[in-house]
């Protein structure tokens, strides 16, 4: 289970984040959504180990990931996929995904691991040996996700994975989502498409300004008002 | 017409050589984007200890540089370890701009170092087969710099099989790419850096053995090669190693062409020419990713 | 008194970067001595927009009239020549300079093109306009962030320019600092500039607007009074999206 306490973040002068508190159950789907600039990046990255907390704490199944570089948050099994896909475009899919097995955790089932994820992605299979950066925006996704499973993580963090996507492309990504989950994953995933990560969802956070401003059921934080302000203020929301 | 068939024979000879130091460079900067300005000396004291193994313990020089490789990579991971480890906490533009202070110091200190050690007279290896030449069809073709020329080729040969299938090359080629997703995956990325390094240093040093065996080396050789590595990473483009190497055969028949047609003195002419015209026309080098 | 020409006109206005479509025949108008506001979810090309008017980038297609005189091939400096300025979101004062240093850059280099002594106190004009008049001699690397915003702000104005572009003014203000900045907006707005605001603090933007633009995927889907734009079932959908199965769907990944 990921618990984070407290977390104050800043970048130089910028402050990012305020005192941020969520909890991330070990079989839960969890939607971080807030308009641009809330700190929903900064909190992924902090959990992931990219960007140091200024205070706070950030504990995974009880053990406090203090300053853990990147690679070793991921040999704990917490594993992100960053806004943006960031594959390595000169390299093949397959080898993108067999990179994703690199740690110590994940390389002894590497070969097992790549048939699940063409399992789950039968696309990819196809195109296992074109070069990551010719393939278009859904395979990419795909493939940026493929690689974040394949370090067997036991939570997946993702960072609006349906940014530039279709709708169809996306509904169909956050299905594979829920079928991830249900295999044992926990998701804590930051979504532009608020309804849809909500629809999804089990639990939401809202951010807003660095803060936590509303929590609950996916449902009931869908049906919230708030959620509406967050975004486009108080003109918004209907008197 | 034998005269330039001469030249450009010498001038593919030493343009493998050119190519071998440019790997190295190209290497370090692609993945680290760190400008090492002192990869010259590093060629340079390379030259010095196969030198030294080949003077005081009699070994071949080929033999010689199966323990260069090796102690030049501990000295890149000791230079990493110790300098260039704290270059790289900076973003890119601020790494480079603190790599050429740093590079030049180093530079400094090595050839300051070298000349103590060594004197400032020029040094070669003189082998039993170095006056042997292979004579074809009028031309004659040194067998020291061919043979030095197949080694190079297979040092890069090497770095290449190693980048594309080896775990560890295929977790540098990342880190170059983009080093935070690396780090995602679990790639240690201050091992990749570190690994890359030495590996940059490991070539360097070895294109100083082939420098000592087939021409001669002098502490103020550094500059020198250098600038002869940065017109190559140029000409080539970062990204290949085979293409690197081509790269530095093409600058050694520039050179050569340019010393027959305008005369000694004016060897780096083309060269030169060549530098600004891909600079300009085709800024991604000859091979590189644009 | 009332111009029938907009001091700004952008006429179907479109950008490309490397295939993909930034901003698609966007046509807005900004008529002199209003706030008009841009805003969009991320990727709605709200700010490739910006930098089309700043001219930091030349449009595809379309065009950008400047009190009816065609700007749109002119660069950044040609057009602060015009009376075009803009602010930063990375601010960036000059380092070396005072606060009045600062502004003075501006105001001899600008379109006003002052001297001497006069220079002085217009400097110290644009300063006070923005609340800055005490700190006048600080160095502006001593000045606080929303300091230096408000720093940007009157140096731009020092330019001369009477279209001012803000770009993310408040981006990383806590609340008490953002209303602040929209306090300083309001009283530049008061001396007759025209502001064209890029924001993602929708909240603040609608507050200071007097008319609004929304994008989303590089298109203009709303544009009108900040009231109607905001419970506009378009723009709700553009920032919250469409909805998904839920979790009563199985999974399909032929996508």
């Amino acid at each position: 289970m990921l618990e984070v306490q407290d977390l104050d973040a800043a970048y130089g002068e910028l402050r990012a984040l305020a005192g941020v508190s969520v909890r991330v159950g070990s079989d839960e789907i969890v939607a971080l959504v807030g308009s641009n600039g809330a700190g929903k990046t900064t909190l992924l990255r902090c959990i992931a180990g990219l960007t140091r907390p200024r205070a706070g704490r950030i504990l995974w199944q009880g053990q406090d990931l203090g300053v853990l570089a990147p690679h070793r948050v991921v040999e704990r099994g917490v594993a992100m996929v960053p806004e943006g896909r960031r594959l390595f475009g000169h390299m093949t899919v397959e080898e993108n995904l067999s990179l994703g097995a690199f740690s110590l955790r994940a390389r002894p089932a590497r070969q097992a691991t790549l048939d699940r994820v063409y399992q789950i992605f039968p696309r990819l299979a196809e195109r296992r040996r074109q070069l990551a950066g010719a393939l278009s925006g859904g395979e990419q996704q795909m493939v940026a996700i493929g690689r974040a499973l394949m370090t067997r993580p036991s939570l997946l963090m993702l960072d609006e994975p349906s940014l530039g996507l279709a709708p169809r492309v996306v509904e169909s990504l956050l299905g594979v989502l829920l079928e991830i989950n249900r295999a044992g994953v926990a998701v804590f995933l930051v979504e532009q498409n608020v309804r849809a990560a909500l629809d999804l969802a089990h639990r939401a956070y809202l951010l807003e300004h660095g803060r936590v401003v509303g929590q609950g059921r996916g449902a009931e934080v869908l049906a919230d008002p708030e959620v509406r302000r967050a975004y486009l203020g108080p003109l918004a929301v209907e008197p | 017409m034998r005269g330039l068939v001469q030249q450009l024979i010498l001038g593919v000879l030493l343009g493998g050589l050119y190519g071998l130091a440019a790997a190295g460079l190209s290497l370090v900067f692609g993945v680290l984007r760190v400008l090492n300005v002192a990869h010259g000396e590093l060629i340079m004291l390379g030259g010095y200890l196969a030198f030294g193994l080949v003077t005081l313990l009699g070994l071949d020089p080929f033999v010689a540089l199966l323990l260069v490789i090796p102690l030049s990579a501990s000295l890149g991971a000791l230079l990493y370890a110790g300098l260039f480890r704290f270059i790289v906490r900076h973003g890119e533009e601020t790494r480079i701009k603190n790599s050429l202070l740093v590079g030049f110091g180093l530079a400094l200190t090595f050839q300051a170092l070298a000349v103590r050690l060594f004197t400032a007279d020029e040094r070669s290896i003189t082998t039993a087969y170095r006056g042997r030449a292979l004579a074809l069809g009028g031309v004659v073709v040194p067998l020291g710099r061919l043979l030095s020329l197949l080694v190079a080729l297979l040092l890069i040969a090497l770095l290449h099989a190693f980048l594309r299938r080896a775990r560890w090359g295929q977790a540098i080629r990342a880190t170059a790419e983009d080093w935070e997703a690396a780090s995602l995956l679990g790639i240690d990325v201050r091992r990749a850096y570190g690994l890359a390094f030495a590996i940059g240093t490991a070539l360097a040093g070895a294109a100083g053995t082939l420098v000592s065996l087939g021409y001669s080396i002098s502490p103020s050789i550094g500059l020198e090669w250098t600038l002869k590595a940065l017109i190559v990473i140029v000409l080539a483009g970062l990204g290949s190693a085979f293409g690197t190497f081509v790269g530095g055969v093409v600058l050694g028949c520039a050179e050569a062409l340019s010393a027959v047609v305008f005369g000694g003195a004016y060897r780096e002419v083309v060269g030169l020419l060549l530098f600004f015209c891909v600079l300009v026309a085709r800024p991604q080098g000859l091979f590189g990713r644009s | 008194m009332t111009r029938a020409e907009p001091l700004l006109a952008l006429e179907g206005v479109s950008k490309a970067f490397a295939g993909v479509q930034a901003v698609w025949g966007v046509s807005l108008d900004v008529p002199a001595g209003t706030v008009v506001g841009i805003m969009g979810p991320n990727g709605s090309g709200k700010t490739t927009l910006f930098n089309l008017i700043a001219g930091v980038f030349r449009p595809d297609g379309g065009r950008i009239r400047l009190r009816g005189r065609d700007v749109t091939r002119l660069p950044p400096h040609r057009r602060c020549a015009h009376g075009i300025g803009r602010t930063f979101q990375h601010v960036r004062p000059f380092p070396g300079l005072t606060a009045i240093d600062n502004v003075l850059v501006g105001l001899l280099h600008g379109r006003l093109r002052g001297n001497g002594r006069d220079s002085e106190r217009a400097a110290a004009r644009f300063l006070a306009l923005v609340g800055l008049d005490a700190k006048a001699q600080f160095m502006a690397t001593r000045l606080s962030l929303i300091e230096r915003r408000r720093l940007e702000l009157a140096r731009a104005l020092a330019t001369g320019a009477d279209l001012l572009l803000l770009d993310e003014f408040m981006a990383g203000l806590t609340p008490a600092e953002t209303a602040d900045a929209m306090e300083v907006i309001r009283r530049v707005r008061g001396e007759g500039t025209t502001l064209l605001i890029v924001e993602h603090i929708v909240w603040a933007l609608l507050d200071l607007s007097d008319r609004i633009v929304v994008l989303s995927a590089g298109e203009k889907i709303a544009d009108g009074a900040p009231a109607a734009v905001a419970v506009d079932p378009a723009v709700v959908d553009a920032y919250l999206g469409r909805g998904g199965s839920g979790r009563s769907t199985g999974s399909r990944t032929d996508a």
